[in-house]
Parts: structure tokens; sequence; C-alpha cells
């Protein structure tokens, strides 16, 4: 086989490649070669081999097969070989495969070779991929090694030591002894990587930072290290820009400060040096910065005095007055950690923080939001908010929602007066309205609710609003709420606080309308406007436009619209004495939590014709089960079945499928299906007593109807009762009463019946279906029949029933109505 | 992460295992987000629990991920310190060199960096060792007549 080509070559091969597919092709084509390369065990070649691979794994294409061949390389003998195997396990292998464990073996042979970079590099791979068992292994060999002369194998000991305990914290001890000497040393790499590890150590263990503040006596060491490195002269090898080994002074600072916070003795012995550092470094590039950033961070967290912490903020106060927003975003960030302790001294500078909100940058932007927020007091309110809307209306979208909600949560805390704080959230959701968070609009509700005497202020802006502009849901959700809840007062002008505007009635129904034929309205702002709409018939004096509306909202298509114009539709036609205490105004509410909307829901004007709707079962419901049995039955001529079941009023739970029996064809062109709406009939009836078993109709006066007999067959009796339904005295309820005068119980009883075209009718769930022998009780069952038209009462009636093992069924026709019971 | 202006990936150092769906998407947001920055914005970005600090030079992105409690202005040295490295050993480096080279550029930053902190602050120091451990890597005719093991 000819030799692989060489990992150069194969690199500018595929530079050349013009197109994606091109690519992927001689990728392909590289990949086979090597694999059927790795195949034959080929060893000369397998280092160049796997280079190319990891070339191809960093394109993106997918290299998992050459995992077990850095495995092999790692475990030759030549330097190449193990280099490339070692950056391929970094590189392809994580603690996730299972081969990864295979290299455990090499690992500690490798770290215990005679050269030093064979050393060093299996100490990288382990400290940078080393899983938890691997480190287990192998933490004896590193702590040996951290007690090794040679510099250049301590510092990548020290660093593998982090890893280890990051992945295995319980071996945090063993190491211990070994850092007793660390400090003494003058290789900075070796300072560095210690410094790491005793911060590791101190932050992950309190026991580590107490044992290490009195016994090892760090502070003062670290404190002279530190003195040393800012007073020395130039070091060339460490300098950057001026400053020797900002890296090292950085992380000295950082371990300081662990090491101060919440100790005296500590943060004493730290004061002068931090304060040395903070007025001796060069503030003009980047690294001094840097460095000062640190120093701020460290005041900051200890217990300094007084006078330290001035001068940290200062700094900060400088660097966000500085051109390079890099120091700006830093100062943001440092001094919304430290609002919280030092609010005052963080107010001097709200000036150029509010400044900063108007800067280009995002996030820069978006810090300084944020600490705007912060600093929002009782005092500053009016002013920042004022900013703070500014912002919002120039803002970028992605800042708009964070940017209302805080203004809601301040303009709550802080508010100074109800009108201002009202004004304050308009002016929200006018700007911003789209973005604001859904469960504000039930807390904006329920605190416009709150403030009473605000009622007429409120709605006359809303009301302007909302002739202005009806996209912003949030708004329009509002408004529709406040309107329906407040239409009163708008319309007979009374405002004190501004001039009152001239509206009338159909003005306001004509905006309401509007709302919900426009196509920007969600169903939800839909929903909203219509019952605003119908609490308004109870305020308003024009009903019929109320009534027209909310009946042409029967059949809309929308189930939940539908749902609710079809009972409120029924608020007007049967239970109109009603209304007006249904829709009367809602009472202030509780507060229970800013975040706990869902009880607000409930006691939510929203709620309200929900809870209506559970009390009473939907009088008139049409599902539309096309099955047409019946139509078979009475063979074609002009008696339609009409019967429709519905599910019943009783908790019964499967009665509704029980009598799904017959077809329906609706007469009246009433609503198209309206399913749901029977659904919540299991709940209590306490409002409206009565409503909610088949006595149902009971509390009718008995209209003096005699009974009479349908049908006497087979020892089946079924008589007819009749009672005139209260209060639409066209339908006439019937109640048949099924009896058994034979020996034998008649099971699985089912009354069917239909009617002439020009009636309705309705079949509620029968008590039972099991007539009991030798009279011994009945099935009763309840017919409603809607008679318009008044023409006389026809009925066929089709009965099923078990009897004695046998299934009997039969037919009949009752003409025997009394009139009574039609007209 | 190292990825050019056109957003090829030139080099990727993980230091928490992550499945390779993840670290894909980890590329892929990163290089959307960096990308699109204006040029005179700030070098820091949030992104997850996680701050990116990134800093272009010439038409390579040089892109790290910071824990909250890293000082940023102190990753931006470090950004720079590897690119001087790089340019030491390379001799005026450019992002060809580092295409071609990569498993050197590997090498150097793990001379500089280890499990996500410094390893070494000394430039002098890194180069040195990148030296000797190059000239243990044997050349061609050493390695082909080395018996393999």
């Amino acid at each position: 086989m000819p030799a692989p080509i060489r990992l150069r070559e194969l690199i500018r091969t595929i530079r050349t490649a013009r197109t994606q597919a091109e690519e992927r092709e001689m990728i392909q084509k590289e990949c086979a070669a090597i694999r059927s390369s790795f195949r034959e065990e080929d060893n000369t070649y397998r280092c160049r081999n796997v280079a190319k691979l990891l070339y191809m794994h960093m394109l993106g294409y997918p290299a998992h097969f050459g995992q077990l061949e850095c495995l092999k390389l790692i475990a030759s003998q030549k330097f190449t070989d193990k280099r490339i195997g070692y950056l391929g396990a970094m590189l392809l292998l994580d603690e996730r495969q299972d081969v990864h464990l295979l290299m455990t073996n090499c690992i500690k042979n490798d770290l215990n070779h005679s050269t030093q970079y064979v050393q060093g590099l299996a100490l990288c791979t382990l400290g940078c991929m080393g899983s938890s068992e691997m480190c287990r292994d192998l933490a004896g060999e590193v702590e040996k090694l951290l007690k090794t002369s040679n510099s250049y194998l301590r510092k990548k000991a020290a660093l593998c030591a982090v890893h280890v305990i990051r992945k295995v914290p319980e071996l945090m001890e063993m190491f211990l002894p070994a850092t007793k000497n660390l400090l003494s040393e003058k290789n900075h790499g070796v300072l560095h990587t210690s410094v790491v590890l005793l911060t590791e150590m101190c932050e992950r263990s309190p026991d580590m930072l107490a044992h290490f503040r009195k016994n090892e006596k760090l502070v003062p060491q670290l404190v002279r290290i530190l003195k040393n490195l800012i007073m020395s002269g130039y070091s060339p090898e460490h300098d950057v820009s001026g400053i020797s080994d900002p890296f090292l002074q950085v992380r000295i600072l950082r371990l300081l400060r662990i090491l101060g916070k919440g100790d005296d003795d500590s943060s004493e012995a730290m004061n002068d040096i931090l304060a040395q550092v903070a007025t001796n470094t060069e503030t003009s590039k980047n690294v001094g910065n840097a460095i000062l950033y640190e120093t701020v961070l460290t005041i900051m967290d200890i217990k300094s005095e007084s006078g330290l912490r001035v001068l940290a903020i200062n700094i900060l106060g400088r660097f966000l007055l500085n051109n390079d927003k890099n120091i700006r975003y830093v100062a943001l960030t440092s001094l919304l950690k430290t609002v919280q302790t030092d609010h005052n001294a963080v107010q001097r500078h709200r000036s150029t923080i509010v400044d900063c909100l108007k800067d280009l940058d995002v996030s820069i932007k978006r810090r300084a939001m944020e600490l705007s927020f912060a600093l929002v007091n009782g005092n500053n309110i009016r002013g920042m908010m004022k900013e703070l809307l500014y912002f919002l209306d120039s803002c970028d979208p992605e800042f708009k929602a964070d940017c209302a909600s805080g203004v809601f949560l301040a303009a709550e805390k802080y508010a100074p007066s109800k009108r201002w704080h009202i004004d304050t959230i308009m002016r929200v959701l006018t700007t911003a309205g789209s973005y604001v968070r859904d469960d504000s609009v039930p807390n904006l509700i329920q605190l416009i609710t709150n403030s009473v005497e605000m009622h007429a202020y409120t709605v006359q802006r809303l009301y302007k609003a909302l002739l202005d502009d009806i996209s912003q849901q949030p708004l329009v959700q509002v408004a529709s709420w406040c309107i329906g809840e407040y239409g009163d007062l708008l319309v007979s002008g009374q405002c004190e606080e501004e001039e009152p505007i001239q509206v009338t009635e159909d003005e306001v129904l004509d905006v309401l309308e509007g709302l919900l034929v426009s196509n920007l309205s969600t169903p939800v702002t839909r929903g909203y406007a219509l019952t605003a709409i119908m609490k308004l018939s109870t305020r308003f004096t024009s009903v019929n436009r109320i009534k027209k509306v909310v009946s042409i909202y029967g059949s809309s298509i929308d189930v939940e619209l539908q749902q609710r114009a079809v009972e409120y539709n029924a608020l007007f036609k049967k239970y109109d004495h009603m209304r007006p205490a249904l829709l009367e105004r809602m009472p202030i509410m509780e507060k229970t939590a800013s975040n706990g909307p869902t009880e607000i829901v409930q006691t939510n004007g929203e709620a309200e014709p929900s809870v209506v709707e559970a009390k009473h079962p939907p009088p008139v419901t049409q599902p539309t089960n096309q099955a047409n049995d019946l139509l078979d039955l009475l063979g074609g001529n002009d008696v339609v079945p009409v019967i429709q079941t519905t599910v019943p009023t009783k908790p019964a739970s499967a009665g509704g499928e029980l009598l799904d029996l017959l077809g329906d064809l609706s007469l009246s062109g009433g609503p198209a299906p309206a399913p749901a709406t029977s659904v919540p009939s299991s709940q209590p009836a306490f409002l409206l007593d009565g409503l909610t078993s088949p006595p149902l109709f009971n509390d009718i006066a008995a209209a003096g109807i005699p009974p009479m007999t349908a049908y006497n067959k087979n020892g089946l009796k079924i008589d007819f009762t009749f009672e005139r339904a209260n209060p639409n005295p066209n339908i006439a309820v019937i109640t048949i009463h099924a009896s058994n005068s034979t020996e034998a119980d008649m099971t699985d009883f089912v009354f069917q019946a239909a009617v002439p075209k020009t009636f309705q009718l309705q079949l509620l769930s029968p008590s039972s279906n099991v007539v009991p022998t030798l009279n011994q009780g009945t099935v009763t069952q309840v017919i409603r029949v809607l008679n318009p038209q008044k023409q006389q009462l026809r009925m066929r009636i089709k009965l099923t029933y078990t009897h004695k093992g046998s299934a009997v069924q039969d037919l009949a026709e009752v003409n025997n109505f009394p009139p009574q019971s039609w007209q | 992460l190292l990825f050019s202006r056109q957003g090829k990936l030139r080099l990727q150092k993980w230091f928490t295992p992550l499945t390779d769906r993840e670290k894909k998407k980890v590329i892929r947001d990163m290089m959307m987000l960096v990308l699109a920055r204006p040029p005179r914005s700030c070098n820091f970005l949030q992104w997850r629990d996680l701050k990116i600090v990134y800093k272009r030079y010439a038409s390579l992105y040089f892109c790290a991920g910071l824990e909250d409690k890293d000082n940023e202005l102190l990753a931006l040295e470090v950004l720079h310190r590897y690119v001087e490295l790089l340019d030491k050993y390379f001799g005026n480096v450019c992002e060809l060199d580092i295409i071609f080279n990569f498993e050197k550029a590997y090498f150097i930053l793990d001379e500089f960096l280890m499990g996500g902190e410094i390893l070494e602050t000394s430039k002098l120091a890194v180069g040195v060792s990148m030296e000797e451990a190059d000239t243990l890597q044997e050349t061609m005719e050493e390695y082909m007549s080395k018996p393999a093991y």
C-alpha cells in the first residue's frame, strides 16, 4: 500500500475544495484510507494518520474510530507518537467513553518516565481531561511530582492537582503537606500554579481555609510576594506593558480576597498592600486596569476599612468615565455586585450610570439597565422613571420585556401617588405593550380595582388609548376590562383629574365591537371584549344592541367565544333576573402575592363568567352527532328524529354516552357544536339550586296537565306525566315512568323517542336501565319538548330491553297526548 | 475557540466534559454571537451562565468562556499572551500558520494553559519548553528506522 499522504498535503488538498460536497468527498476517501491503514496495524504511519484524523475532526467530521489508535500511540516509545497520541486523547476522548480508562496505565508509566517532557505530557493530559477514576488512581503519582525540585514538573503537577481536587474533592487532604514549601519558590510559574492550587483548596473547604489562615501564615507570605512584585525592577520575561507579571498579581489578589473574607485579622494585614496596589498601578493600559479591577473586588469583599472602600468606589467611578467600553462594562458589573452593600456610594454615580443607558453597545446597555433598577428608591423614582421610560421607547426588543417588568416592580414599590402609578403603567403599555409579560395583566387589573377613586380617570385614559391603537394586546385587554366594569363612569363623564370627555354609549359599544372583529385581536382579547360588552348590559341602557352582538357570537367559530356568547344569551333569556347580580362591580381584591396570579385570576372578572357557567346546565346545546338511526326506523315520513341527548346534569359519568342515541338535525338553526359547555355539570350548584338534576323543573308550577299512558304491552307500562318548564313556557317536560308487571326484571332498558319536524326534543338520562319486576319500582326519564308552533304533539317511541334472557324490541306511536300538553 | 471570519473553526480546547452534540452547539452559538458583534463594541458578552471574552486579530476571532468569578480584563490579557507566544514561535504568525501547524498551536497552548488555568507566566519559559520538546521529536529517518515498541 502506498505511503499515506502527509498531513500538510492533506490540508492543502482539502483547502482547494471549492464546495462543501467536494470537501466531503475528499475527506471520505481519506478516511477510508486511514481506516484500512488502522486495520492493517501499520505502525510507521499511525502517527501521521491520527494527525490527519484530528484535522478532519476539527472540521467537524466524525473521528471516533481513531480513539483506540490514540491509545496505541501513547503506548509507543517514540516521542512524536506520544505527543500526537496525547493530543488526540485530549481532543477525541473524554470521561464518557470507557476507552479512556485504558489510558491510565500508560499515563502512570509516563509519569515516571525519565524525560520530563514525557512526564509533562502525561500530566497535561491528566490535568485536562482526567476522569474521577483516573484521578483517584494517579493522585499519588501527582503528589510525588509536586514535591520534586524540577520546576517545570512542579508547576504542571500543581495544576494537575487542581484538576484532581475538582474532580475528587476528598483527595484534597493528600496534597496538603506538599503545599508547605510551594510559596518559597522563586520560579513564577510554580508560584502562580501554587497560588491557584491554594485558591482551589481554600474555596472548596472552609477547614483548609482556617488552616491556612492560622498555621501557615499565608497572608503575610502573599503580601510579601506581592510587594516584591510591585517594587522589584523590570523583569523582561514576566513583563506586560511595564507591569511585572500581572497574572500572578491578579491571582494573589484573588487568594487574598478569599482569605480575607469575613476575617478581621487577615483583612487588616492586607489593607496596606491593597491601598498600595490601588494607588500605584498604572491605569493607561488594560493590564493595569485588570489589576485594579481585581483589587476593587477584593476590597469589596473583605472587611476593609471605610477609607479603602471609598477608594474602591472611586476607582469604579473613574472606570465609568473611561472611554474604553470594556472598562465601563466591568465597572457596571462590579457596581451591580456592590450596590447591595454600599448603596449610598453607588448612588453618587447614578447620573453616569443613567447616561450609560444611552450607549450604543448592547452589553453595556443591559448592565446599565440592571443597575438602574437596583438604584431606584423612593427619592429618585420620578427622575429615574422618566429616564427608564425613555429607554424603553428606544431600546431593542430583547430588552423590552425585562425593562417593562422592572418598571412595573419599581413602580409598585415606590410609586409616589396612585395617579402617577397608573400613568406610568399606561405609558409602558402603550409603548411596549406587546412585550409585557402575561401575568402583568391580572396584576394591573387588580391594582386598578384597588385604587377606587381613580376609576373614572383610569377608564377615561384607557378609552382614549384604545381609540388610538388596538394592536397592543395587554393594553387592549386591560382597557376592555375597565370599560366593562366602569363604563357608566365613562359615559356619565365624571372625572375630576382631567377634562372629562363626552362619550356616548354607542361609541363605547362601537369600540368594543371593533375589537371583536379586528384581526389584530387575539382570542383572549376577544374574550375580554365580549365579557365587557356583557357587563355593560347592566350599566348601559341600550340593551338591545348588546343582545344582538351576543347572539351573533353564539355561532362563532372560536369555541371559547361561542361558549361565552351562548351563555350570555342564556342570561338574557332565562336568567334575566339574575343578570344584574351577576354582572355587578368587582369587589376590591386582596393582593395575595405579586407572583401568584392564580388566585387573583380566580376572583378576576374573567373568572366570573366561568363560575357562572358551571352553575347552570347548558340550556341549548345541539351536538352534531350525525348518526341517524331512527330515520331508518321511521321509514322516512315527515317525522324526523330530533332527539338529542345532552350530558346529564347528574354527575353520572357516562351518562352522555349512554344516551347518545340518535341523530340530530338541529331545526332552529341553532349554534354549531358547543360540546364543552356541559362539562362542568359536576360542580355543586349553590348559586342556582334546583338546577342540577332531573328534578330540574320541579319549581315549575304544575300546569295541571293530566298524565297519560303511552304504552302498555307485554307487562311493560309507560306513563307520561307533564309539566311546563319555567321560565320558558313553550317547553313541555314529560316524565316517563316505566314499570314492569312481569316476574322477571327487564334489563338494559332503553327508551328512545322521535317527534315531528316542527318540534325539538331533548331526552335526559334515565334513572336506571333496569325495570324491576312486579311493579316494585319504576324507571323514570325526562323528555323535554319544545313546541314553538303549537302543533299537535305526536311521538314515536322505541323500546329495547332484555327480558327473561331474550332481547325485546318494540315500536309504538303515541298520539293520545292531552291537548294542554302542546298548547 | 479560534475561528475565522467565515466561520471556520481553527482550534478548540475544552476544559469541561461535554458531549459532541453539545460542543457543536456551543461552537455554533459562539460563532453566531461573536461574528454578529459590531466592530466598536465591548469585548464581553453574557451567554447562559458564562462570560464570553473575545478578541479579533486580523481575520481570526479568539474566544474564551469564563466562569462567573474570573476576571474578564485578565482574560483579554491571556488571549493576547497566547497570540504573542504563537507569534514568537512561528515568527510573524498568520492564519495559515495556524491552519497548517495546528498541532503545534495546540502544543503551545498546552504549555501555557492547563485545566483552564495559566501554567506559565513567562514567555521565555514557554518558548524554551517548546524548543526542547521539538528537539525530542524524532526526525523522519530516525522515526522510520526505530523499532515500533
